[in-house]
């Protein structure tokens, strides 16, 4: 790979880049009648076709170097595998257009073209010359391909008699030897078991390291970060960023998350709520800004604002804190802190804010503020259960439910 | 690797694509799959290609012997009419198994990027592949019944040759409008057997009343067996321009083959690029 030469004084020039698009946009056309029929077509001659359009990427531009992992991110129907079929070259782009430089091949999805009825012997030759390899290319690294599937002894054996984990394996072996400059892949990391997968990722990060190109469609930001030199977020069809992996997978989770948040299913809300009102219920970074995702380690603030209608003394205020598997990770109450909330009338208003150091892992959270009346027996006024949602964000996944600060110290004896 | 000057095409879908050699490799790695596999799991492979002419074939050669007496004035009946339905069965097979071709493919066109044109052509080879496993047996039966090759039979691969050029432009035109118009397939199914009748298969062009031998002629199928009468089975049988009427009247039949061709390639050129999207 090595471009500059002893001889050559002048700066050599810039690489061009191995997968290029240049305001690309992709619209269909959904039509609200179909004419599947020429008949249909005869007896609606005057008709006119009318269609919806969907843009399904728009205007999208980038750039990715020789050698670079580049991961496109976004949310279900934000144009990302339109896009990349447009710079496989498989959808016909309407404006702007996509060069790609070297082999490529694509990962769209893995054995097409794979015939049950014939061997493993025959349909790896087959899939190969589909993927691009010429007959002698095929047969050349048929071994390697059997080596790594690790099939060696079902050669001979019908595809139809083959498991799906080896009809995968053989798919993705064949694939992988192909051995492109230019690898464009499609969430074929969503199949096979988790050893499988695990095999995929090496194989991967292995074609990293020998230099090639490799353009990545997912929703997994774990795998994005682990990978991806850049990535590009994606959002009905127009570039949202282009930029390091850490920033797109945050950028992802708010996006995804902020939708979670205006369509979600309120949580069941226990009391009356006629006396005291829940208003609203957040997160907070520690420098005030409201926020629906925030990094490992950042601190946060639990925030609830709460509206009498009637003469209330002494509330008690509750906020509790639970995870995806629905643990309560944290709770804390007035009356348990021994802190005294006050007396108010109708038309007061209080926003409670509880501090704390951020020990939570990856992952999401829910908030549950509850308001309730303490002076006259227990009897919550309001309670609105996972009102409010915060994501939290970074690479260190222990598999503990918090990460508690701590230290290490080993003796040996 | 790749010198810096020479930018690539854009990416987009190709018809045929700018690697003619892997377009044949392709179309001919599909054709040679498809037709293992359809002898995969019949015992008899071979001869069942071979049962449906040679049965069909049985059927009306007795009837047209022995009810309706054709053969009393046409040399060598028999041979006639089984090279003129195997030829003709591979006229129907080329087109008829186009017509569904795209959307058969539809995991190839929409997963890889494939030139289009690889998938009716493939099917037209596979349709060729049979022709030449029928023909070999056929020549035995005509060896046995007294009729041999001669030079005058290197007309036979001209006639095969024209024949393929006209089904494969049938063939692109046919396959691209199914991907819109799913009733191309049972409107075809019935424009195969109208020409079938319409073609000398089961009668010889010089019985037609001569009033109708020009229309009947203008069919490219009927040129090319009435061609291959004179040229394969009956020397004295007369030439396909002497039926027409003169060798400038071949120029219909030759422009319909040109007209289908073209036709063909038009629609499936425009319809290729996003036959992707469409299916």
């Amino acid at each position: 790979m090595s471009q500059t030469r002893a001889d050559t004084v002048t700066a050599p020039p810039p690489e061009p880049a191995a997968v290029e698009a240049d305001r690309l946009s992709k619209t269909f056309r959904l039509p609200h009648q179909r004419f599947s029929t020429l008949k249909e077509r005869a007896l609606h001659p005057l008709e006119r076709r009318t269609f919806d359009e969907l843009r399904a990427v728009d205007d999208v531009s980038l750039q990715v170097r020789r050698g670079e992992f580049f991961g496109i991110v976004g949310r279900n129907g934000s144009g990302k595998s339109t896009l990349l079929k447009c710079l496989a070259g498989i959808y016909r782009v309407d404006a702007g257009h996509a060069i790609v430089r070297g082999r490529l091949s694509p990962f769209i999805e893995l054995g097409v073209g794979f015939s049950p009825e014939l061997t493993a012997r025959e349909n790896v030759l087959i899939n190969g010359i589909m993927l691009g390899l010429t007959r002698r290319e095929a047969r050349r690294r048929f071994d390697a391909i059997i080596a790594f599937a690790e099939l060696e002894d079902f050669l001979d054996l019908k595809l139809k008699n083959y498991s799906s984990g080896m009809n995968v394996r053989l798919a993705f072996s064949t694939a992988i030897q192909v051995d492109a400059d230019v690898l464009l892949i499609d969430e074929v990391l969503a199949v096979g078991d988790a050893a499988f997968q695990q095999k995929c990722l090496e194989e991967f990060e292995r074609l990293k390291a020998a230099g090639r190109t490799i353009v990545f469609v997912t929703h997994d930001m774990r795998a994005v970060e682990r990978f991806c030199d850049r990535a590009m977020l994606l959002e009905r069809g127009r570039l949202v960023a282009i930029d390091e992996p850490r920033r797109i997978a945050r950028a992802y989770n708010e996006l995804n998350f902020g939708r979670l948040q205006d369509g979600r299913v309120a949580g069941t809300r226990e009391g009356d709520h006629l006396s005291a009102e829940i208003k609203d219920a957040w997160f907070e970074r520690s420098d005030g800004r409201r926020v629906t995702t925030l990094a490992q380690d950042e601190p946060l603030t639990l925030c609830a604002e709460i509206a009498f209608h009637d003469d209330v003394r002494d509330p008690l205020i509750a906020l509790h804190l639970r995870n995806e598997a629905r643990h309560t990770l944290f709770a804390t109450s007035t009356d348990m802190r021994g802190i005294p909330t006050g007396l108010y009338a109708p038309g007061d208003a209080v926003t409670v804010r509880v501090a704390l150091e951020n020990w939570l892992a990856p992952g999401r959270y829910d908030l549950t503020p509850t308001v309730a009346r303490a002076d006259r027996g227990y009897l919550v006024l309001d309670l609105r259960e996972d009102v409010a949602s915060l994501m939290v964000h970074g690479e260190l996944e222990t598999g503990g439910a918090i990460d508690i600060p701590h230290t290490w110290r080993l003796e040996r004896g | 690797m790749i010198p810096p000057a020479a930018s690539p095409p854009h990416q987009r879908p190709v018809v045929i694509g700018p690697d003619l050699r892997r377009f044949w490799s392709l179309t001919w790695t599909l054709a040679v799959t498809e037709w293992k596999l359809r002898f995969y799991g019949s015992v008899l492979g071979y001869f069942w290609t071979l049962a449906r002419p040679f049965l069909f074939f049985g059927v009306v050669y007795f009837v047209f012997t022995e009810f309706v007496q054709l053969d009393r004035n046409v040399r060598h009946y028999g041979v006639y009419i089984l090279f003129a339905m195997v030829l003709f069965q591979f006229f129907g097979e080329a087109t008829g198994g186009s017509v569904g071709a795209l959307v058969a493919r539809e995991s190839l066109l929409r997963k890889l990027p494939f030139p289009r044109m690889v998938v009716p052509l493939s099917v037209v080879l596979v349709a060729l592949f049979n022709l030449g496993m029928t023909l070999l047996a056929v020549i035995v039966f005509a060896a046995i019944t007294g009729v041999y090759p001669d030079g005058s039979w290197l007309e036979l691969p001209v006639i095969v040759a024209i024949l393929t050029v006209f089904a494969t432009g049938i063939g692109l035109l046919l396959s691209a409008l199914y991907v819109r118009y799913r009733d191309i397939q049972p409107i075809w199914d019935v424009a195969t057997q109208m020409l079938f009748y319409a073609t000398p298969v089961l009668y010889v062009s010089d019985f037609v009343p001569p009033e109708y031998r020009q229309p009947l002629l203008a069919n490219p199928l009927a040129t090319l067996l009435t061609e291959m009468r004179h040229a394969v089975v009956d020397d004295a049988a007369p030439r396909a321009w002497t039926v027409i009427g003169g060798v400038p009247r071949l120029a219909v039949p030759a422009a319909i083959v040109l007209g289908a061709v073209a036709l063909g390639l038009w629609v499936f050129t425009r319809a290729a690029p996003t036959i992707a999207e469409d299916l």
